[in-house]
């Protein structure tokens, strides 16, 4: 119920800037919309675009933190986003028009996002936005995103149960992340679980899930645990964790808390041979950190950089080559790379930067990228892309064996619609409680 | 049965890593009345320095051991540094000296994050630390076992310090009386300046601690500031019993709520429990007289 009320009210808010946006349109495409218009006084002004495609450059917004703990993850987005953009410039760049890119610093304070990205919109007025990783950050753009009716790409995988006319996202929702998983974990017999989660809505979320789909698949749940994300010690859990001697623990903590859980784990004396950690977020830049090697457990990611397609060696050729690379790439930012050619061809469908074309672009055009992970296919309704789901295992060299794969490529179903062990109920229970 | 020894034993040994952070806090804040929100950053330094040892000395059996003095000696130039560069001239300044300390805090956090990879540095264990004592059958880490042997050795060393040495009985002694002890010849600077460096210092090896049980970056230090204070306060300012008996029952007390519920609930409950005693007990445990520097 609640689902297709605020459903309603998003149409309903919607439906005026599109108006608004394609009188503009038809006033003049390619003018500077923010010359003619009226400063901010009138309520419709505000949703009005201000992009200026008359020069031969298109301006868009980089935002992500580059200080404070999120750092951490975002830094390399935003590096992989200025090679993209370096490489569509080189490649002639978006409908001619040369990528001019202004990197902003989210600084992991969720009200500094959507104050950067109202400065983003208004004040530099990009064609679109790249960027985001937790969902916090993403729910403090989205108001903005729409209330101006910009566009905002965000790479992450998350927890699903959102979608929006204003945001493109590019990372897994649950149905290619987790329940991929999950169907790995039936497929190996596996009779028990333990969920370890950090303590945020994604975890929340994603455990929510997991403990219904693990019912139908006839797997029990033995034991729950969260830890603050800011928390690194784990020891406690982890007695739980041996007491209750599960088949495998489903690790959905996020961080330098991972840090702590897989330090306590060993120390525990849990090994991969008795008791298997599969992880959806522990990827090829975090294996490593570990303090302590991890060979032998798992992880669910739609990317793996051994993965063996046509366009994976020459993405991590140049990612090493690019400065300030990692030397690895991962999921994430092979999530935050497509983003980039996303909106390129996106807007190559739509032959303009308007942010309505785009949309309807999206919808009657089949939008697809020929991605490192393969050729993605965009769904115009839920503005999520296709992926496959991989289960990877870690080896000696922190890089992934790739030991089960989904059947091809995943169609994006954020809202779990087609799942019949998914009811209507809950589903409304977490969108209402996500926000 | 069974189930109430593994918390008591983790709690135990959460409350030593905890007294290992506010043990240099009781020099700092306790004896000097110096509220120094980059202590955390301290820790951070410690935990890097026992990465950067563990380059230099590829044997992680003894690099560990290498890096609790070499921590101690990092983090405690880093304090003299921010004595000597800033407290100095805010001692009668406290609410200046914790918002400049926070900013010292920040600027450390960015420092470490321009020097080290953004996603942390991997600190291993030593192999002499893995594995497990059986406690009435329950595998408890050895790790866990080291944290508490190590704290108690520095609350040891810390305690004979004070309470033996002329340094230790002159800074006693700037600490009941400082114009008294000024007119009996002792530089109260340098023993403000040394009792900073020993402060300092133990935030370092509490470092070395935390680099062997979470992840070593440049956020670490944020997660023990506000506990590790709040223990000193609790335990009475100053006091060191106070302190250790505030560590360990607020660790133990973590550990039985998460053993109870959740991790994060163990958080809301361990800190409504000392709100709640400080409401009855606002002086803490123990009180002392301090010199009081404002």
């Amino acid at each position: 119920m609640s689902t297709i009320r605020t459903r309603r009210l998003r149409t309903a808010l919607v439906v005026p800037a599109m108006i608004a946006s394609a009188a503009l349109v038809l006033v003049g495409c390619g003018a500077r919309a923010g010359d003619t218009a009226e400063p901010a006084a009138s309520g419709s002004a505000a949703s009005e675009s201000c992009v200026d495609t008359s020069g031969d450059t298109i301006k868009l917004g980089f935002l992500n933190s580059l200080t404070g703990g999120m750092a951490i993850s975002e830094q390399t987005v935003s590096n992989v986003l200025h090679m993209a953009a370096d490489e569509i410039n080189a490649d002639g760049g978006i409908l001619g028009k040369e990528i001019e890119y202004i990197q902003e610093d989210g600084a992991t304070d969720w009200p500094t996002f959507a104050e950067k990205t109202e400065k983003l919109l208004t004040q530099d007025c990009v064609g679109a936005i790249f960027g985001g990783w937790t969902s916090s950050s993403r729910k403090a753009v989205k108001p903005v995103v729409e209330e101006h009716n910009g566009l905002f790409f965000y790479p992450v995988q998350y927890e699903g149960l959102e979608s929006s006319p204003n945001i493109y996202y590019t990372g897994a929702t649950t149905n290619q992340q987790i329940i991929p998983a999950l169907d790995f974990l039936a497929a190996e017999g596996v009779e028990t679980l333990f969920l370890a989660g950090s303590d945020y809505v994604f975890p929340r979320t994603a455990n929510a899930i997991i403990k219904l789909y693990a019912e139908e698949l006839g797997i029990e749940i033995v034991g729950e645990e969260y830890v603050p994300l800011d928390k690194d010690d784990w020891t406690t859990q982890v007695a739980k964790i041996v007491a209750a001697d599960p088949d495998y623990v489903f690790n959905t903590i996020n961080g330098s808390s991972n840090v702590g859980f897989v330090k306590a784990y060993y120390d525990a004396g849990l090994t991969p041979d008795t008791t298997p950690i599969i992880s959806v977020s522990i990827a090829e830049e975090e294996a490593p950190a570990m303090g302590h090697e991890v060979t032998g457990n798992y992880a669910s990611w739609n990317y793996f950089q051994s993965m063996d397609t046509p366009n994976n060696p020459a993405f991590i050729e140049r990612w090493q080559a690019y400065p300030g690379s990692s030397g690895v790439t991962s999921d994430p930012m092979e999530a935050a790379y497509i983003s980039l050619y996303l909106y390129k061809a996106l807007v190559e469908a739509a032959g303009s930067f308007d942010v309505d074309a785009i949309n309807a672009a999206a919808i009657e055009n089949e939008i697809t990228v020929d991605a490192p992970e393969g050729v993605v296919t965009l769904n115009g309704e839920n503005h999520h892309i296709s992926k496959p789901g991989n289960i990877g295992r870690i080896n000696a060299d922190n890089q992934f064996d790739i030991v089960w794969s989904s059947d091809g490529f995943i169609e994006p179903d954020p809202y779990l619609e087609q799942y019949e062990w998914f009811p209507a109920d809950v589903r409304d229970a977490l969108v209402a409680a996500a926000g | 049965m069974d189930a109430l020894i593994p918390p008591l034993l983790n709690g135990t040994a959460l409350g030593a890593l905890l007294l290992l952070a506010a043990l240099g806090l009781t020099l700092t804040f306790g004896q000097m009345g110096v509220i120094n929100m980059a202590h955390g950053e301290f820790i951070m330094a410690g935990a890097f320095i026992a990465y950067l040892t563990q380059l230099v000395v590829t044997s992680v059996n003894m690099s560990i051991l290498l890096a609790l003095p070499l921590a101690f000696l990092g983090a405690g130039l880093l304090g003299l540094l921010l004595e000597v560069g800033i407290i100095q001239w805010m001692y009668r300044r406290p609410l200046d000296t914790l918002l400049v300390t926070v900013g010292v805090s920040l600027i450390l956090q960015q420092v470490a994050l321009q020097i080290f990879p953004a996603q942390g540095v991997p600190v291993e264990s030593p192999d002499w630390l893995d594995g497990q004592i059986n406690v009435f059958g329950y595998g408890w880490p050895l790790r866990q076992a080291f944290t508490i042997l190590l704290a108690t050795l520095c609350l040891i060393a810390l305690a004979a310090w004070l309470k033996y040495t002329s340094f230790g009985r002159r800074i006693r002694a700037t600490v009941q009386n400082r114009d008294l002890a000024e007119t009996s010849g002792i530089r109260t600077r340098t023993i403000d300046r040394l009792t900073f460096f020993v402060g300092s210092g133990l935030a370092g090896v509490a470092g070395v601690a935390a680099s062997l049980i979470g992840g070593t970056n440049s956020q670490m230090g944020t997660q023990y500031i506000i506990p590790a204070f709040l223990v000193v306060v609790a335990g009475g300012i100053g006091q060191i019993k106070g302190t250790v008996i505030a560590a360990l029952a607020f660790g133990i007390a973590l550990s039985y709520f998460a053993d109870w519920t959740t991790g994060s609930m163990a958080q809301v409950l361990a800190f409504v429990m000392l709100v709640i005693f400080l409401q009855f007990r606002p002086q803490g445990l123990f009180t002392v007289r301090t010199r009081g520097l404002t």
